[in-house]
């Protein structure tokens, strides 16, 4: 999970800071990055400040006098770098959902009666074909268990603020039986799913998930066993 | 009704006719610069300075690290040290989403104590370690005032997860809600105070019951 998050973390911190006008009749300047606080400082339409960092929506900058505060993404939007341009802050938006390469999320759910915890990151070829691992703790009545499957996810329609998907895949299983009860040796074994579900844009970069997903688990008994899995969650994509 | 459709019928006629004189229009204009000789291109060269406009390269401090340590009551089981890590991503002012992971060690039961029979669990089986991935909402922002002149922000949060706790053995799902106080100490480092309430079922005794396990810690997390 860790790992998962670590690769998708900023990297490139700026050695100078950015330097802005204001192009709005004023610019506020509140005390944290929120609407809640109070405003402090205003800088006037024409003077300069330089953008020391980002916080969610908010802005930390600091006029020529030394002054501190923090501005909205909106007004920030207005100001005009030295070349004259409006200042381009690039936020993940609606027409990115589609096109977006790196996807990381943590789904919760039901399989066969046993909770299911699952984190995953994929990477899409296209924007129709992407490659995902998943990783899954499996925590049920009379035994716990972990899946790690690598799949390919095939989404229909990308252009869709909907995204109905289809996926395939096969990974492990490791089956460990619960300590109170008679000792049954753990087991693992392989394991191939099928899949649909949709993926919904929320807002900025978070998606919301919902699944399905059909496991056929190849045991070394005479029978192979079919598990259902049904699961929600969120995710984001990069 | 009927207005409506008359405008959109009306419209699409002035749209077919519009297409209709541009394509006649089309062979005329270019016989005419053919019949001139004079290459129509030549005569206004644009003098278009492209400018590039660039993405800003800002600092973003979405992300929260830090460690945490405090005391940890395990159901029937005492009140121990635990100590964890939390992470946490900021997706608004108002929401963030956290992954925490702790540790802790049980005591020794009442009846243990009491009976002085063999001991329920191992010491390994003793070990509490828990995993919890959810979102918090930031409920109170606001600011605290030390003396007349300090003031730092700060944020009352509540927080829900779920997740999974190794104890007695085994992987148990729970549930963790959670309460807690953050005040930014300088822009980029937080003191935090929190308490949670990890719900998960045990059955040391034979019989599965609901536990709550609650949590109070300290901790210190840094943005970046």
């Amino acid at each position: 999970m860790l790992a998962l998050l670590l690769c998708v973390l900023p990297t490139g911190l700026n050695a100078a800071p950015v330097t802005v006008s204001v192009a709005d009749p004023y610019l506020e300047l509140h005390t944290g990055p929120g609407r809640g606080y109070p405003i402090t400082h205003v800088v006037a339409r024409g003077e300069e400040v330089s953008v020391l960092k980002r916080r969610t929506d908010w802005f930390k900058i600091r006029d020529d006098r030394g002054r501190e505060g923090w501005a909205h993404r909106d007004q920030m939007a207005t100001t005009l770098t030295p070349a004259g341009t409006a200042l381009a802050i690039n936020d993940p938006s609606r027409e990115q959902f589609g096109e977006h390469q790196r996807e990381v999320g943590v789904l919760a759910g039901d399989l066969e009666g046993a909770n299911v915890l699952t984190a995953y990151g994929s990477y899409a070829f296209n924007p129709h074909l992407a490659a995902e691992l998943r990783l899954s703790h499996l925590l049920g009545n009379s035994s716990d268990g972990t899946i790690a499957a690598l799949g390919l996810t095939h989404v229909f329609r990308p252009d869709w603020r909907v995204q109905p998907f289809v996926s395939i895949g096969t990974g492990m299983i490791h089956i460990q039986p619960k300590a109170t009860l008679v000792q049954t040796p753990d087991r693992t074994d392989q394991l191939a799913y099928v899949g649909a579900g949709i993926k919904a844009y929320l807002s900025r970069r978070f998606i919301f998930r919902a699944e399905y997903n059909k496991y056929v688990v190849f045991t070394d008994r005479d029978d192979n066993e079919e598990a259902n899995e049904w699961k929600l969650g969120f995710a984001f994509f990069f | 009704m009927e207005t409506r459709i008359r405008i959109f019928l009306l419209s699409g006629l002035l749209a077919l006719s519009g297409c209709a004189t541009t394509r006649g229009a089309e062979p005329a204009s270019g016989s005419a610069t053919t019949g001139s000789g004079v290459d129509s291109s030549s005569v206004i060269t644009p003098q278009v300075e492209r400018r590039e406009v660039r993405v800003a390269d800002i600092d973003t401090e979405n992300w929260e690290a830090g460690a945490y340590i405090g005391s940890l009551s395990v159901e029937d089981f005492e009140v121990n040290v635990v100590y964890g890590a939390r992470l946490a991503y900021h997706i608004s002012e108002d929401f963030f989403a956290e992954a925490l992971y702790g540790m802790s060690d049980a005591g020794i039961s009442s009846y243990e104590r009491l009976s002085g029979s063999a001991p329920l669990l191992t010491d390994s089986e003793r070990e509490f370690r828990y995993y919890s991935l959810g979102f918090g909402w930031n409920v109170l922002p606001g600011e605290v005032f030390l003396g007349g002149t300090r003031a730092y922000n700060s944020a009352v949060y509540l927080t829900a997860g779920a997740g999974s706790t190794r104890f007695a053995g085994d992987d148990r799902f729970t549930v963790t809600l959670g309460a807690g106080a953050r005040v930014l100490v300088k822009d980029w480092l937080a003191a935090h105070l929190d308490i949670r309430d990890h719900i998960l079922e045990v059955d040391v005794v034979g019989k599965s019951k609901q536990t709550h396990n609650f949590e109070a810690t300290v901790s210190l997390t840094a943005f970046f």
